[in-house]
């Protein structure tokens, strides 16, 4: 069972006040703290339990600068057995180009599964590993909650609305995208990453990928980032603990709750 | 004059919410602009989905198989790019939904057509789709364009409009087998299961003491249930407590958790991600206590305090006592 898990670094934006920069098209990043995508963790973590019961190999990939190696030493510390990352240069990177990037990566590297998160935490896209499905002719479920294999299928959970899930039964190869809560991520501590620094890291340049400038075109692009309207939503209650929560409990009783 | 279409989204016998908030929007648009408004229906048999949208339509493509008994998505992807190269629409509006994310981003590729998702607002500049994205779990909002293109492909967030009754239409239905060339699915419907059936309904619950990943650990979970004890509130939580396990499921608000309708939410730690307050919209009245005054909660919400969410339940629990 070879699996291949695309995965994405993500800056950390709570409790942060964002600033756009002078562009008006993204926003600064220098002072932000940045994280492994919370729905990619998932996945890395279903791959490598996988392989754990069924033998053979996980490959994590992202693209991305030098600096988003943090996550694949990460990745490779969780029990992953390689690594690559494609430089994208200056590119500019919406799902369309990314899946095109992964397509022509995945497809070098054996594999039954491929594993993507659902959604990424900053664009909020949700299109990368639906498009790199098509591009690669695999067949693909998204939103999976959970993956039991039986020989050459898998049987599915897809998670609908409402505390509903379709069941499915779907044939390798194929590409799943992955939700979060389909398993526990286990824990990497910082020694596990050191470790993990022996193990294969590989990295690709754009031009090598032979990837024509109509495939590295975005097909969507932000014009303009803005912050959300002001002088909407709630009326913030200000003061100590002990008068906030004696104004909270008064609005608790105004709306006719008995405390 | 173009058209627009919106595809109709079903389940079980039933046209979801979100098919009747992208019809509302999209006879906005066509109105604006002079289109015409096309409903494109993918199902085994018309059934109770064809009035509604009849009413609301200018037209209804309607695809019928008994293949399309269930949602497949290789079989929307296929009917819908052979629909889209016939019809030519501006705009194909989709929802942004669980079954929206397992075939539209397919349908780009195949098509080459450019898509942006989970769009909360769409304005038009002539042949151009102008839309409104938010990023960052919503922390900032984008205006978003494409490049230019014959068809746009759009997923729309559910709640980002209200439906509206507007003057009825009677539309012509245009009935259609599958196109040819359109394969098997290449993964086989099982069934359907509830999973978030349990001994707590918080969906009946009067009041509402919710907790989401600013609980921190574990541990805290006690303290909390402590204070909604104290203040006779029911637990529910957003849905990183529940994939932790710190909770059982049917604790969950939101999309994939429940919908609720309490007299008084108490959101606590929770960063008001649209899956998350899409559960509250029922909500008598909302109150948010969160570190991050940016927290986009606090625009939903009707009263906020930007604060250490265990310092006010600390408190909260003293005031009760005395
Ligand atoms: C298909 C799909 C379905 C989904 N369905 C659901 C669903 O049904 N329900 C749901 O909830 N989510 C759902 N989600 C997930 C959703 O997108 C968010 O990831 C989730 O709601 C975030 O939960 P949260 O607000 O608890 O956590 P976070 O977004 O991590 O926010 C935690 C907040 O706590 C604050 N905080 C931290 N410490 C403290 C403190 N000590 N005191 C006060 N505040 C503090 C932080 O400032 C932050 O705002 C779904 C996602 C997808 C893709």
């Amino acid at each position: 069972m070879d699996i291949v898990v695309c995965i994405k670094r993500v800056p950390l934006t709570q409790e942060v006040d964002l600033v756009i920069d002078a562009g008006k098209k993204d926003i600064r990043k220098d002072d932000l703290a940045y994280i492994l995508n919370d729905w990619d963790n998932y996945a890395i973590e279903e791959a490598v339990q996988l392989k754990e019961t069924f033998d053979g190999s996980v490959t994590v990939v992202t693209v991305g600068d030098e600096e988003d190696e943090e996550i694949l030493r990460r990745a490779l510390a969780m029990g992953a057995d390689r690594a690559v990352r494609v430089d994208p240069g200056s590119r500019l990177l919406d799902g369309f180009v990314l899946s095109g990037i992964l397509a022509s990566v995945v497809k070098t590297i054996p594999h039954d599964l491929v594993l993507t998160g659902v959604q990424a935490d900053d664009d909020n896209a949700g299109v990368v590993g639906v498009m790199l499905a098509e591009r690669l002719g695999l067949s693909h479920a998204a939103v999976v909650t959970r993956i039991e294999k039986e020989n050459g299928t898998a049987r599915l959970h897809l998670e609908l609305e409402g505390g509903m899930d379709a069941v499915c039964q779907i044939r390798f190869p194929a590409l799943l995208t992955i939700q979060t809560g389909i398993n526990e991520p286990r824990y990497v501590s910082i020694m596990g990453i050191r470790k993990a620094g022996k193990k294969e890291l590989k990295v690709i340049e754009l031009g090598e990928l032979g990837l024509s400038d109509a495939d590295l075109l975005p097909q969507t692009q932000v014009e303009e980032l803005y912050l959300p309207p002001e002088a909407e939503g709630a009326e913030i209650i200000e003061g100590d603990p002990g008068a906030i929560a004696e104004t909270l409990l008064r609005i608790i009783r105004e709306k006719g709750v008995n405390v | 004059m173009s058209d627009i279409y919106v595809v109709a989204e079903h389940r079980q016998g039933e046209l979801r919410d979100i098919t009747f908030e992208m019809l509302t929007k999209a006879r906005a648009l066509c109105e604006a602009g002079g289109h015409s408004l096309t409903a494109v229906l993918l199902a085994d048999e018309a059934g109770a989905l064809l009035p509604p949208l009849a009413e609301r339509a200018d037209k209804i493509l309607f695809f019928q198989d008994a293949r399309l008994k269930v949602f497949d998505p290789d079989l929307y992807r296929d009917v819908l790019a052979h629909a889209i190269g016939q019809g030519k629409p501006l705009l194909i509006l989709m929802g942004h939904t669980p079954s929206g994310l397992e075939y539209v981003p397919a349908l780009s590729i195949r098509t080459g057509l450019p898509i942006a998702t989970d769009c909360v607002d769409i304005q038009l500049e002539g042949s151009k789709p102008k839309l409104t994205r938010q990023i960052y779990s919503g922390k900032l909002f984008a205006r978003v364009v494409c490049r230019d293109a014959d068809s746009y492909l759009i997923t729309v967030r559910p709640s980002a409009f209200q439906p509206e009754e507007s003057a009825p239409v009677q539309a012509e239905v245009v009935q259609q087998p599958l196109p040819g060339g359109v394969g098997e699915p290449r993964r086989t419907f099982i069934e359907y299961e509830d999973t978030s059936a349990g001994a707590v309904d918080i969906a009946q619950a009067p009041f509402l003491v919710s907790i989401g990943r600013g609980v921190g650990e574990e541990e805290n979970i006690s303290v909390i249930q402590e204070l909604a004890e104290k203040l006779g509130a029911t637990l529910s939580c957003s849905r990183p407590v529940v994939d932790k396990n710190w909770l059982p499921r049917y604790h969950q608000v939101g999309t994939s958790g429940k919908s609720v309708k309490p007299k008084v939410y108490l959101a606590l730690g929770i960063s008001g991600a649209f899956q998350h307050v899409a559960g509250i919209a029922g909500a008598g009245t909302v109150i948010a206590i969160n570190k991050d005054k940016k927290a986009p909660i606090f625009r939903v919400a009707d009263y906020g305090v930007v604060e250490d969410l265990f310092k006010i339940a600390e408190a909260l629990k003293e005031k009760i006592k005395a």
